[in-house]
Parts: structure tokens; C-alpha cells; sequence
């Protein structure tokens, strides 16, 4: 495992007499795509702005490489912003905005030119160094924004929902891109955004924050496949959510529960007591679904009535209530072999899902 | 030395010292004594504002109100279907129009009043031409009368009622008469309820930066009206700088920046009243 | 018609403005003293002004205000715009409030101010006065148009010449005077006009030691007719002509290729 490059520990924020960030603490490990994912106004973007040094801590340290950093004014910091906006320099060429840096910091002439068409090139725009930014397209700015910050070889680059302001095409082209950017320059990333599909397919690690703290940190899949509790698990993706109690504890972090009125052996990796509510979580993907008629008679299960379904290319989609007034989203691929495979809205169908495949989370009071 | 420092004490330091400090010493010294060594001293007196209420101070106030207000309302009058033409031109033309409203500031306004000395003479332009067409006989006194100075205060201040409206004109939205228009609005309709409305706030700022001035213009009055129309600022001017009263010169001022106070405040009300914002951010005035 | 009514109010409008403009200048090169009728071509009052040491001297007294104050108010005035942009501090308010102040004031009401706070701190009346209130009732105008100016920019512009590690002299040097360049010139341009256009404050705030324009001319015309302000008029109308149209070709140079 690679060395932390980047520590906030205890940091505390308050603007006016609003708390943003609660004596917060992260590590960031060197080299690494890391993101701050969260529903605006959860205080990732005050994160990345402290790290940056555009905003003072009331209390706490940041680190970087090592060395305190939390005293240092933003211009003296190894770290380098990719803004929202951009922020390009409107008076200045394409070339002089990405040679800023390395002006600012008194690189010599000679290796000024090279680095900067480097950097151009890295995002291929060498050919539009003498263009002023208003002239690009919003793509291309965005690609100057980047080389602008990574020319400098920053220890840590900030990016600050970067991507928010292209159409979604574009965005997935930009998301491809800046991974494999980030891959050829092996410099860490740290990226905010509110989307959770973005973070999920750059990042090698995901900090999921709300209010102010740290809902979980790991990896796309830990977040998305076990989530740590009901925010995360109801922020990343659909889920569907049902309640439990168990009756009967089984051995080796299995439990007999009963769900919504049905018996089910739920995997459990914590110590529970006979009695205890449990959150039982299943993604719309690990749902089956099967036709009434098909289902073999006197099967225990849920029966349920198809509400809506919508085809989306890939998938289709049902929503459907169970007969205790419960609904349920379930997503299921084509089935290559039975191309006709669709339902009624109206008809009545078994719903369930493969033992195992369910995360269990202890009962949350909201 | 620190930027930050240096532009928050730049400020700060200059604004307080000329201009708050200035504006509290008149406060103060419109309640002193006069003092023809000392200019002003204890003890502190109302008597100044006492003097402002004296015959022949309350007739040169009103005659002074009614000379400015005079040449507000011709201001408007003129300014108002003057800025609506113009807010009407395309970008390029009216921006050329504007600029050459501007190019007469250029030669001092001293000289531009003197300029109208020259007209308005007996043997000016005015008078010249009506007896070379035969229209009158002898020349007709237009020099040193009310209107005379009502003319030159109007030249040298119209612009300023212009800017505001032009401005107050250009936000006003074309669609909103289009839409008064498809409601079944007739164009007097349209004019009273949608274009007046919008731009009183234009109207209100213009009268302001015309009105105000206008009061306090001594040398309009000195060239074109003679002794017997003068302006507050003259009755101002010569209690500082002949009769040396400076109490009462400061109470006279402190009126003017009374009256200031209520037409910002009535400025204020109509803004509010169509939901804008004024102070700097509002580049119109 | 109404198109017809239009073009004769805006052209009636013009004629008023211009006509004393031009009776002036057109006067200055009338041989005939009193310019009633025109008597020929002539120079001589050209010459009569470059004999008229007060009046030179006067003239010349009011174009170093004039530029002094405007250079002085601008660079006072884009540093208050930038303070009052970029920096919170205590104080902000009053300092906003006080520019509003000024600017709406009539002329009268500083002119006494002035002369009070003069008078106050013992500043003899004469350059030291004048530059001093012309530099402050030009000072809310320059700020207005650079903040106006400033506002239009992305605010993130500055936060990332800092990013880059640019401090706060050279974000000023490097991003926000090159930015603002246009409003400073068009803020030197305003103030140079206002100081030149001044004839009440500095009626107030001048000494014997150092007589400007206004205080001389107005002695002049104050009784009879002098031909050598016709030619003054003349020569401040082309001369504010000239600094529009090197402004003019500056703006034009600065515009993005």
C-alpha cells in the first residue's frame, strides 16, 4: 500500500456561526484518484479549499509529503486547482495562461516553452497555444484548466467538480480522459463531485461525506456493494430497503430473519440478539423476478403487482408494490435467449433474490 | 507592505479623513457661534437654523427652490422623450450619441455659462436674429432674468437627467409592452402603467443629480441673473467667503444635505417598489 | 412622424448643446472683439492669450491638477474598488456609504466641506487644497467603473493566480491591472474631465499662491467680454478631443485579436 501523501486530521470549519466540517480527518494516499463525493453543501468543496489554502481551518493540521502545510498562504503550496468555472485567464494566450505557474515561480526561459507545449500536448492543444481562451470551446478550456495546473507538477491535484459544466457526452469522454492523464503523470488526484456515477467509475478510492463528516471511505465497490450505513447506501445508486427481525442466529454470521413476513437466512457480519431490527438492502440488479404461473406451488415469497416498466436499452426497469404495500425497483439485463421476456403492467409476479446477495445493516433511528 | 493592508488603509484613511471628518466639522459648526476672528467658537447655539426662517433668507430659499426646480422639470420634460429616443437607436448609434453629448464638458463649465452670456445678450445671437428677421424692434432683456438662468442651468445639467433615464430605458424589457399590448393596453395605457412606472426610478435619479446641483451653482446665477435671481449657493458662497458667517453657511448647507437625504430616500422607495438594487453595484448613476 | 419628431428632438437637442460650443470657438478666430458679426479670420487672439501671463499661468496651474488629481484619484481609486471588491474588513460599509456620499453630493456641500477640514488641519489654501479635493470628488467615479469592471470577471481568477503561486503584488501586477485597464483609463479620463469642468469646489479651496482656470476666467467674463476665453475654450475642447482619441486607439489595441 502506497505512503499517505496527503493528512487533514481534527480540522474544524465554521463560516459565520454555521459549522461546515466537524474535527474531520483524511488520509490520501500517494498516487491515487481520490474523490469527495457528496450532496452540495455536505462541505467537500470547503475540503478541497483548505487544502488548497484559499480557506484557514479554526483548528487542525493539514500535512503534505510529510511537512505541516496548514500555515503556508495558498501561492506557496505544491498543489495546484482545476476550478469549476476554469478561471482562465481572459487577457492572456492559451500558452501564457498555462505558462502562469512556471512564471510565478522563475523557471528559466529556456525551459519554460518545452514544459509548457509538454503540458499542451499531454491534453492535445498544442496547436491552439495562441488562441485566448474565450475562443475555445468548453471542452478545450477545460483542457487548458488542466494543463495550466499539472505544467507546475503539483504534489496533489485539486479538481473542483470539474466536469459539472460539459454536457454529458462530452463529461464521459473527459472522465476516460482524466484517469488515463492521471495513470501517465502518477500525480494523486483529488476530485469533488455530487455525482455519484462520476466517482464511481474514476476513482480508485471514494470519500462519501454528509453535514460535514465522513460517511465512509473505500473503494467504489465497498461503497457501492457495502455501504456503510443507510446514507450512503440511499445516496449511491437505488436501493431497495426492507425491514427485518432476526429470530434465530445460524452460526458463521448467519442469521434466520424474518422480512416482511417471509423466513430468509441473511448474512450478517456483526453480533446480533433474537429480536433485533435489521435494514435488509438489495440493489434493483439482485432482484428476481419471476412470472406468477412459473413458480413452483406452495413456494414461500413475495408476490407482488407490476406498477410500471420502463425500457431503457440495457435494461428494464419494473416497479413493483408488494401486497403488504411495499415497492420495490428491480433492473434486469436482456435475456439474449428470450427476446420477448417483458411484463404487463398489472400482472402478478414472485419477487425475490439469491441468499447472500443482500447487506444487512443494523436498525438506524431515521 | 501587504497589498491587503495597504488598499484597506488607503481607504480608509483617505475617506475618513476627507470626507467624514469634513462632513461632522460642518455638523459642528453649524451649532457654534460666529466669530468673525476665529471664523466659528463655543458656545454651541441653534441660532444659525433660527436665521434660516429670517424674510429675506426664507424668500432667497424659496426663490432658489423655484429656480431649480424650474430647471428639473424642463430637464425632464426635454430629457425624458430625448433618453427614450435614444435608448431606442441601435448599440453603436447610441453610444456615438451619448459620447457626443458628453464633448461639450470638455471646456470648462465657467466658460460653456459665459458661452451663454454671448446668446442670450443684447446684442447676442437670440436678440440678433429676431431683429434681422424683423420680428422685433429693440432687443428683448433675456440677460439677467429668471430665465436666463433656468436656460443655463438646464445646458449644463441636462446630460445629467439623460444618463440616468437612458439607462433606467435600456433595462426596461421591449416585451413587457408587447405584452401590455397583447392584455389590450392602448399606447397611453401602456405609458402610464408599464413605461412610467419602470423608469420612475431613472426619473427619480436624474431629478436628484439635477435638482441638488442646481441649488448650489453660484457662478450660473452671478453671470446670467444678475443680483436679483440668485441660487442658494451664492447666499452660501457669500457667508464663507464675504460675510464670513460660517455657522449659518454651514446650516444652509446642512438643509441642502437634508433635502439630499429625502429624495435618495424617495429614490430608494421607487427602486424597492420595482424590486432592484441601487448603491455601487448600480453603475446607472 | 413620429420618426420625423424623434430626429428633430434628438437633432434640436445637439443644436443646444453645441451651438455655444461652437459660437465660442468659431469667435476665437473672429477678428472683431465682440463677435456680434464676423469681421475675418484672424489669430490675433491666439496670440493675445500667449501674452497673457496670468491666464497662461492659470491654464497651465489647472492641467497639472487636472492630471495630477486624475492619476492620483485613479490609482487611489482602483486600489478602494479592488479593497472593497476582493477583502472583507470592518469599516467596508462606511467606506461604500462615504463614496456614495461624495458622489451625490452637490458641489457646494464638499466645497464647504473641503474648506472646513482645510481650514481644521491648518493645510494652507493653494496646490495642496485644490489636489487634495479634486482627487476626492473624483474618487467614487473611478471606483464605480472599476468595480463595475471588476464584477464582470469570473471571481475564481484571482484564487487561481494565488493556486499558481502568484502573491497578492503579483495577482495585482499580473491579473487584476491588466483586467481593470480599460475602466482605469476610462476613470482617468472621467476625473481629468471633472477636475477640468470644476468651478465650484475650487472656488472654495483656492489660495493666492496658486490661481487655477475657473477663478481667472471668472474674473474676465464676470464684467465684459474677453476673446481670449474664446480661444481657451478652443484649445481645452481639442485638446480633451486628442486624450478621447489616444484613448480611443488604446482600447482598440487591447481588444483580443
Amino acid at each position: 500500500m502506497a505512503d499517505p501523501i496527503l493528512t487533514l486530521s481534527g480540522i474544524s470549519k465554521r463560516f459565520a456561526d454555521q459549522e461546515v466540517l466537524h474535527s474531520f480527518d483524511l488520509t490520501i494516499r500517494d498516487g491515487e484518484f481520490f474523490t469527495l463525493l457528496g450532496p452540495s453543501g455536505c462541505g467537500k468543496t470547503t475540503v478541497l479549499r483548505l487544502i488548497a489554502g484559499f480557506e484557514q481551518a479554526q483548528s487542525g493540521s493539514i500535512h503534505l509529503a510529510g511537512e505541516a502545510i496548514t500555515a503556508l498562504p495558498a501561492e506557496r503550496r505544491p498543489v495546484n486547482t482545476v476550478f469549476q468555472s476554469y478561471a482562465l485567464f481572459p487577457h492572456m494566450s492559451v500558452f501564457d495562461n498555462v505558462a502562469f505557474g512556471l512564471r510565478m515561480a522563475k523557471v528559466p526561459s529556456v525551459e519554460l516553452a518545452p514544459r509548457v507545449f509538454e503540458a499542451l500536448n499531454a491534453v492535445q492543444l498544442a496547436d491552439f497555444a495562441e488562441r485566448r481562451p474565450h475562443q475555445l470551446s468548453g471542452g478545450q478550456q477545460q483542457r487548458v484548466a488542466i494543463a495550466r495546473a499539472v505544467v507546475n507538477r503539483p504534489r496533489v491535484l485539486l479538481l473542483d467538480e470539474s466536469l459539472s459544466a460539459l454536457d454529458y457526452k462530452l463529461r464521459r469522454q473527459m472522465q476516460l480522459e482524466l484517469k488515463q492523464l492521471q495513470r501517465r503523470l502518477g500525480i494523486t488526484f483529488v476530485y469533488v463531485t455530487h455525482d455519484q456515477e462520476e466517482a464511481l467509475s474514476m476513482s480508485d478510492r471514494v470519500l462519501v461525506m454528509d453535514q460535514g463528516r465522513a460517511q465512509q471511505v473505500g473503494t467504489p465497490r465497498e461503497i457501492y456493494e457495502s455501504p456503510a450505513n443507510l446514507f450512503v447506501a440511499r445516496f449511491i445508486g437505488e436501493i431497495n430497503q426492507f425491514t427485518g427481525r432476526i429470530l434465530r442466529p445460524l452460526g458463521d454470521y448467519l442469521y434466520l430473519a424474518e422480512v416482511e413476513g417471509v423466513e430468509k437466512t441473511l448474512r450478517f457480519e456483526q453480533l446480533a440478539e433474537v429480536g433485533d431490527e435489521v435494514h435488509v438492502l438489495l440493489r434493483p440488479e439482485d432482484l428476481r423476478i419471476e412470472y406468477l404461473e412459473d413458480a413452483p406451488s406452495g413456494r414461500k415469497g413475495y408476490v407482488g403487482e407490476v406498477l410500471e416498466r420502463n425500457y431503457t436499452g440495457q435494461t428494464l426497469d419494473s416497479l413493483i408494490r408488494l401486497e403488504n404495500g411495499h415497492e420495490l425497483l428491480a433492473s434486469e439485463f436482456f435475456n439474449e435467449d428470450d427476446p420477448d421476456f417483458d411484463y404487463r403492467v398489472g400482472q402478478r409476479v414472485w419477487v425475490d433474490w439469491v441468499e447472500g446477495w443482500e447487506h444487512v445493516l443494523p436498525k438506524e433511528s431515521w | 507592505m501587504n497589498f491587503r493592508r495597504l488598499a484597506i488603509q488607503l481607504t480608509l484613511t483617505w475617506l475618513t479623513l476627507f470626507v467624514l471628518l469634513p462632513h461632522a466639522l460642518v455638523l459642528l459648526t453649524s451649532v457654534l457661534t460666529p466669530d468673525p476672528g476665529q471664523l466659528a467658537s463655543y458656545p454651541m447655539t441653534l441660532q444659525a437654523y433660527g436665521r434660516l426662517w429670517d424674510p429675506i433668507y426664507a424668500q432667497a430659499f424659496w426663490q432658489s427652490l423655484w429656480l431649480s426646480a424650474c430647471t428639473t422639470l424642463v430637464c425632464l420634460l426635454v430629457g425624458y422623450p430625448f433618453a427614450w429616443s435614444l435608448a431606442r437607436t441601435p448599440r453603436v448609434t447610441r453610444a456615438l450619441l451619448l459620447f457626443l453629448m458628453m464633448v461639450p464638458f470638455w471646456t470648462n463649465s465657467l466658460i460653456r455659462t459665459y458661452a451663454i452670456k454671448l446668446i442670450l445678450g443684447n446684442k447676442g445671437l437670440i436678440n440678433t436674429l429676431l431683429q434681422g428677421l424683423g420680428l422685433t424692434d429693440a432687443p428683448i432683456d433675456l440677460l439677467y432674468t429668471p430665465f436666463a438662468v433656468v436656460f443655463g442651468l438646464v445646458y449644463i445639467l441636462l446630460p445629467f437627467m439623460v444618463l440616468p433615464l437612458v439607462s433606467a430605458f435600456e433595462k426596461l424589457d421591449p416585451r413587457l409592452l408587447e405584452a401590455a399590448r397583447d392584455l389590450g393596453a392602448g399606447p397611453w395605457a401602456r405609458f402610464t402603467l408599464v413605461v412610467l412606472p419602470l423608469t420612475l426610478p431613472g426619473v427619480i435619479a436624474g431629478s436628484l443629480i439635477v435638482f441638488l446641483p442646481a441649488m448650489g451653482m453660484f457662478y450660473v446665477a452671478d453671470l446670467l441673473g444678475g443680483a436679483k435671481n440668485l441660487l442658494l449657493g451664492n447666499i452660501i458662497k457669500n457667508q464663507f467667503l464675504v460675510v464670513r458667517d460660517w455657522p449659518f453657511g454651514s446650516a444652509l448647507s446642512l438643509t441642502l444635505v437634508l433635502l439630499m437625504g429625502l429624495l435618495l430616500w424617495l429614490y430608494a422607495r421607487a427602486n424597492r417598489h420595482i424590486n432592484r438594487r441601487g448603491g455601487l453595484d448600480d453603475s446607472a448613476a | 412622424m413620429t420618426r420625423l419628431l424623434k430626429w428633430g428632438l434628438v437633432g434640436g437637442v445637439f443644436l443646444y448643446l453645441y451651438l455655444p460650443i461652437a459660437i465660442l470657438v468659431v469667435n476665437s478666430f473672429n477678428s472683431s472683439k465682440y463677435g456680434h458679426v464676423w469681421k475675418g479670420f484672424s489669430l490675433k487672439w491666439y496670440t493675445k492669450l500667449w501674452a497673457n501671463e496670468a491666464l497662461m499661468q492659470a491654464f497651465s496651474n489647472s492641467l497639472l491638477i487636472a492630471t495630477l488629481a486624475a492619476s492620483a484619484a485613479t490609482l487611489i481609486g482602483t486600489l478602494m474598488a479592488i479593497a472593497l471588491y476582493r477583502y472583507a474588513f470592518r469599516g467596508k460599509g462606511l467606506a461604500g456609504g462615504l463614496l456614495f456620499v461624495v458622489m451625490m453630493s452637490p458641489d457646494i456641500v464638499l466645497a464647504i466641506t473641503f474648506l472646513v477640514i482645510f481650514i481644521a488641519l491648518g493645510i494652507e489654501l493653494g496646490f495642496w487644497s485644490l489636489l487634495i479635493s479634486h482627487i476626492t470628488f473624483c474618487l467614487p467615479f473611478v471606483v464605480v467603473t472599476v468595480y463595475a469592471q471588476l464584477k464582470g470577471f469570473d471571481r475564481y481568477l484571482l484564487e487561481a493566480a494565488q493556486d499558481l503561486g502568484a502573491g497578492e503584488w503579483q495577482g495585482f501586477r499580473h491579473i487584476i491591472l491588466p483586467l481593470v485597464r480599460p475602466a482605469v483609463i476610462s476613470g482617468w479620463l472621467l476625473s481629468f474631465t471633472l477636475s477640468l469642468d470644476d468651478v465650484i469646489i475650487s472656488t472654495f479651496v483656492t489660495g493666492p499662491g496658486f490661481e487655477i482656470l475657473p477663478i481667472r476666467v471668472y474674473s474676465m467674463v464676470k464684467v465684459g467680454v474677453s476673446p481670449e476665453v474664446n480661444v481657451l475654450a478652443t484649445l481645452l475642447l481639442g485638446l480633451s478631443l486628442a486624450l478621447v482619441g489616444i484613448a480611443a486607439l488604446i482600447r482598440r489595441t487591447d481588444r483580443p485579436r
